[in-house]
């Protein structure tokens, strides 16, 4: 064994995963779920599905007009409707009624999506190829079409599928999110936002309707999540299974593990996340002997110390890497 | 209306001694009518679970008064506090009895949602203070004005919209924090505050939106000593400079000195209603409060300090027969349930 | 990509393809690794291998024995076999890939001809691909047996007699979850796995072990009440002594259940393991098997008893007492964190329960069982009025029944989502739940 390979096989892929397009779109998704959850303690459990609705808002658009901004708007507006619906029914109510709400309509729609009746224009089970819908956004570069570019180990396309175009659109996204919510946040309607938090009747006796800036809030983080599922997509292709519960608690982890209701959070909780994720990866497989855990095994163990890692970190640090213990934003 | 002070209004008696005066001719019974009413109220009840909470018929508060509303434990004021000002719904009236109706300066409040009751300028305070504790004392005093238009989604990104306005209601906030020895608290987290400084701060937090009546729900409960002649200050000030208060209290003590008028409440319903110095006679109110056998004037600081034994183990009764009506009736509804209902 | 190694075991339910797995009628055996390769009565896919099988049928959807398939690897590797009494062929495979299957119009008998002769699917390792023949024709004297044949009002019967079933499957699992809910204000996003936990137990014992049903539900009962009362002892009771928040604490059983569903991922991989076989159509008056039968018996007599344990015993008062006022309960002398601890034992033997008989009447249990029944049993929990025990038995019922009726008119493997639909609807009207008490709004 190579212990010299080890590890410059590890400091690539944390390389390559630091650039990752996926990575970039955990980040803006838990820069959503901050808006909802930290932010206005508001318990969404579904941020998946909020991706997914964008994901197959733009890629189903694009797929039939090849007009990107089409897409993108109408990945949007599926974002907000989605929203709506789910807030309009659960906002007046306990938390715990939008927790189980969120989640349940991220399944209906990962079902609806993964079901035959719908698959001329969902694909079903196999879901939308990105070469259905990824060419409108290749044609916006300015990097050359066609081939390759090097830099270092990292070698990917200019334009096609998970290219450097990607990248520099989907990090750009990134800046501009984590501006976004800077500036929402630290406003009076974030003040009002935290306020609701803590005590919403409190905030209510001080004449605020509560009820449309909770709307807000859950259609601001909404179409953070439908950003995202439109940047994950173009970088591999449309599955809804790909888009289940258990990317939104992956994104849950990846929030608390930065520190909920902090601006950074969700970029470095989203960074250190992956790394970790990498780490464990690359070690077993290179450690561990494949007699004692086969190569399929790996991902189940690295699953199992994400479930252990989120509830050492909830019952031990809840505030996260750069919260504030005073902040924290569990409202009991 | 600027931020800052209020509009003399030509309606409100600065003058405490002249409104005195006018509540002396006012009928010392229960649902009296008053001279100049800012609040009244009408046929509302609530009912949990087949008892009756709150059962009132009539009430008129004086604008310009603060009106201390007492009663013992369970004698429903705090729930009458949440129908007013739109935290809980008033029952349904059955079979012919009169609809519930409460005005607000002229304007009807029923059916009102709680924020829009605070925006009418009736803001309250409550029983368990709401300070916001993982919030500054700062941005707890900043949430209470009504005049960020800022907390628009609409231009929240765009701060050199609200940074002027940021500006003016800060300083209206210094300025109320210092009248209220806050100021030197303002950028510490409300959780770090005593529980006296966190009823303070509430009760500043609720007048940086300069409300025409304020509603206190037992701002004394938890206060230390020391605290409690400066927030009898404050309340009086607060009636001086245009804001009429309505309270609800234990400490009789703090009753009898600052209030123009009591109304006393027992099982839901008003038992009766006057000026300090009487209703602490008024028969009605002693067997409310103390059973019957009491003979003495409640106001009399003797009675508080020799009999606050006595009194403490009343109060345990009754907070005994609360529990059990609360086990009765959640048996009852377990019953219900038990039923298939 | 990580996350999307989380595939499923789905089956795409074509109309013509029976799918073994939805029978129940795999095994455990497993075929010998030297060939690619290899047929039988029966397939379990594993890591290294996948199951392609399905059935072939007439035009009267009766099964047509003795017809030869011939199956070819990617690497041209090929193997056959001739179709069971039951119309049905497996091949075990240890290859992925796109697979060539062939219908041999010769071994037909008289009277049918294939639609198609030649498939072309897309084997994965560790999944079932489904490829079955339907056929012109119909064999001489066979009769018709296709839905047509049935009348509506039976097809409307048969759905609800299977929602009923589910709905108390549910309820077993939803009780528990409401008493935990009530009890310490937590919603428990691990009772999944105590479900699923049930199921394998019932899998170990019963088959692995062979011993009769009865004794290996009792055991499971007991061990699964175990692991409630450690990790009451172990896990809860420390962090309610803590001082955690509710919130906090439901994130923690978001993670707990993330890894124990790996867990059991890891110990038995993504098949679906059969707990019984007994599944031939019973004459009586539900549409169901005895199996089915025996499960709804079980069901209804444990929640009668947890239904009458609450309402008449000493310690089921006080478990409403703790539920509705914890506080007040304290007070009046009932020691809250022993209801507690009582909760955890008898709410995780119910899962476990649920899981026994889920195994038993849908043809086994696999790592995913209890993670897509626990959206349904929130549902009914929330339907029936969040904290009710009794609501959370009316809430499964009726999301049992609708979501099995609903597949009258939508596709079957839509019936869970329509579960959660009727969830998002009642919360539209009525917002305590169908017996939860009204609570101020807005």
């Amino acid at each position: 064994m190579d212990i010299g390979f080890y590890f410059t096989n590890l400091f690539t892929d944390f390389g390559s995963t630091i650039l990752s397009v996926i990575t970039a779109s955990y980040v803006i998704a838990a820069i959503g779920l901050n808006i909802h959850f930290g932010f206005t303690g508001l318990l969404n459990i579904g941020q998946a599905g909020f991706m997914l609705i964008g994901a197959y808002g733009f890629a189903i658009t694009v797929r039939f007009t090849q007009n990107f901004w089409l897409g993108v708007v109408v990945a949007l507006v599926g974002a907000v409707l989605f929203a709506l619906a789910l807030g309009l029914p659960t906002l007046k109510l306990r938390g715990d009624y939008l927790a189980i709400v969120t989640i349940a309509a991220a399944e209906i729609v990962r079902l609806i999506g993964d079901n035959q009746l719908l698959a001329p224009f969902t694909g079903g089970t196999f879901g939308i190829p990105g070469s259905a819908f990824s060419k409108p956004f290749a044609a916006l570069s300015p990097l050359p079409q066609i081939g390759l570019f090097q830099i270092g180990p990292y070698n990917y396309p200019f334009t096609e599928g998970d290219s450097w175009w990607l990248r520099i659109v989907a990090w750009s996204l990134v800046a501009v999110c984590i501006a976004i919510s800077f500036l929402l946040v630290r406003s009076p309607w974030g003040r009002v936002l935290r306020g609701i938090r803590e005590d919403e009747d409190a905030v209510r006796s001080l004449g605020k309707n509560v009820t449309v800036y909770k709307t807000q809030s859950l259609v601001i983080g909404g179409l953070f999540g439908a950003v995202a599922g439109i940047v994950n997509v173009l970088a591999t292709s449309v599955s809804a299974d790909a888009m289940g519960r258990t990317l939104t608690f992956e994104l849950y982890t990846c929030l608390l593990l930065g520190g909920a209701a902090t601006v950074f959070g969700p970029l470095l909780g989203t960074f250190l996340y992956w790394l970790v994720l990498v780490f464990l990866r690359d070690s077993i497989g290179f450690w561990v002997p494949s007699s004692v855990l086969s190569q399929q095994q790996i991902p189940q163990v690295t699953w199992i110390v994400v479930g252990i890692g989120l509830m050492l970190l909830v019952i031990f640090r809840p505030q996260g890497i750069l919260g504030n213990k005073k902040e924290l934003a569990f409202g009991d | 209306m600027t931020d800052n002070q209020k509009l003399i209004d030509p309606d409100y008696d600065y003058d405490r001694a002249e409104l005195r005066k006018k509540l002396g001719a006012v009928d010392e019974l229960p649902g009296s009518a008053k001279p100049n009413p800012i609040l009244t109220v009408d046929s509302i009840t609530r009912r949990f679970g087949g008892i009756a909470a709150v059962d009132v018929d009539h009430l008129e508060v004086q604008k310009g008064s603060i009106t201390a509303l007492i009663g013992p434990n369970g004698a429903g004021k705090t729930t009458f506090f949440n129908l007013l000002t739109g935290f809980d719904i008033p029952d349904k009236p059955q079979g012919g009895a009169a609809k519930p109706r409460w005005e607000f300066q002229g304007r009807s409040l029923v059916s009102t949602s709680a924020y829009k009751v605070a925006r009418t300028g009736m803001v309250r305070t409550f029983q368990l203070t709401k300070a916001l504790s993982a919030m500054t004392v700062m941005d707890n005093m900043l949430l209470g004005s009504q005049q960020q238009t800022g907390e628009l989604l609409s231009r929240s990104a765009i701060w050199p919209i609200w940074r002027g306005k940021e500006k003016v209601i800060r300083a209206q906030a210094e300025e109320l924090l210092d009248r209220f020895k806050l100021l030197e608290k303002k950028d510490d987290y409300a959780g770090s505050l005593s529980g006296g400084q966190r009823k303070l701060l509430e009760m500043a937090r609720a007048l940086m939106s300069n409300p025409a009546m304020i509603m206190l729900d037992e701002p004394m409960a938890g206060v230390n000593p020391a605290l409690t002649q400066s927030l009898l200050g404050h309340i009086q000030n607060l009636r001086d400079t245009g804001t009429t208060v309505l309270f609800v209290e234990h400490d009789m003590h703090m009753v009898r000195f600052i209030s123009d008028w009591v109304v006393v409440m027992a099982e839901g319903k008003l038992v009766a209603e006057g000026r300090p110095g009487n209703v602490m006679q008024n028969q009605a109110v002693i067997d409310a409060y103390l059973g019957s056998h009491h003979d003495q004037d409640l106001g009399d600081d003797a009675v508080l300090n020799e009999d606050f034994d006595t009194a403490i183990a009343e109060e345990d009764v009754e907070l005994a027969k609360a529990e059990e009506a609360v086990e009765a009736y959640a048996e009852s509804v377990r019953e219900k349930e038990g039923d298939g209902d | 990509m990580l996350h999307s190694t989380r595939r499923r075991g789905r089956i795409i339910a074509a109309a013509i393809v029976v799918v073994a797995g939805a029978l129940g009628i795999l095994s455990a055996e497993s075929a010998s690794a030297a060939s690619p390769i290899t047929s039988g009565t029966s397939c379990v896919a594993d890591e290294a291998s996948g199951c392609l099988q399905g059935k072939v049928i007439d035009d009267n959807r009766n099964p047509v024995p003795g017809a030869k398939i011939t199956v070819t690897s990617p690497s041209g590797a090929s193997g056959s076999a001739k179709t069971a009494k039951n119309g049905s062929f497996f091949f075990k495979v240890s290859e992925a890939g796109a697979y060539t299957v062939e219908l041999d119009a010769a071994s037909l008998p008289e009277g049918v001809t294939p639609k198609t002769s030649t498939l072309t699917v897309t084997v994965e390792l560790s999944n079932i691909t489904p490829a079955g023949f339907a056929l012109n024709g119909h064999v001489k004297g066979s009769v018709n047996s296709g839905p047509a044949a049935v009348p509506y009002y039976q097809l409307v019967w048969q759905q609800f007699s299977q929602g009923l079933l589910l709905g108390l499957l549910l309820a077993l699992a939803a009780i528990g979850l409401s008493l935990i809910y009530g009890t310490t204000g937590l919603s428990n996003f691990a009772h999944s796995e105590q479900i699923t936990l049930g199921g394998f137990l019932a899998y170990v014992f019963a088959v692995q072990l062979g011993i009769n049903i009865i004794v290996s539900a009792i055991l499971v009962i007991a061990l699964t009440a175990l692991s409630g009362y450690l990790q009451d002892k172990l896990i809860w009771g420390p962090l309610r002594k803590r001082g955690l928040g509710l919130t906090q604490l439901m994130v923690v059983t978001i993670g707990l259940s993330l890894a124990l569903e790996y867990v059991f991922q890891l110990l038995f991989g993504a098949n679906v393991y059969p707990v019984a076989t007994n599944l031939e159509l019973n004459t009586g008056p539900l549409d169901i098997t005895p199996t089915a039968y025996w499960s709804m018996l079980v069901s209804v007599i444990v929640l009668a008893l947890v239904g009458f344990a609450l309402i008449f015993t000493r310690l089921g008062r006080a478990t409403r007492a703790v539920a509705d006022n914890r506080a007040l309960a304290a007070a009046s002398g009932i020691d809250v964190e022993r209801v507690i601890r009582i909760v955890w034992i008898v709410s995780t033997g119910l899962a476990g329960l649920s899981g026994v008989l889920y195994a038993l009447v849908n043809g086994g249990v696999y790592w995913l069982t209890g993670a897509q029944l626990l959206l349904l049993v929130f549902a009914a929990v929330t339907l029936g009025g969040i904290g009710t025990a009794f609501g959370a038995l009316i809430g499964s019922l009726i999301i049992g029944v609708v979501a099995n009726m609903s597949t009258l008119f939508i596709p079957q493997d839509l019936k869970y989502a329509t579960g959660l639909v009727i969830l998002i609807v009642v919360l539209l009207v009525r917002p305590q739940g169908i017996l939860g008490r009204k609570e101020r709004v807005g």
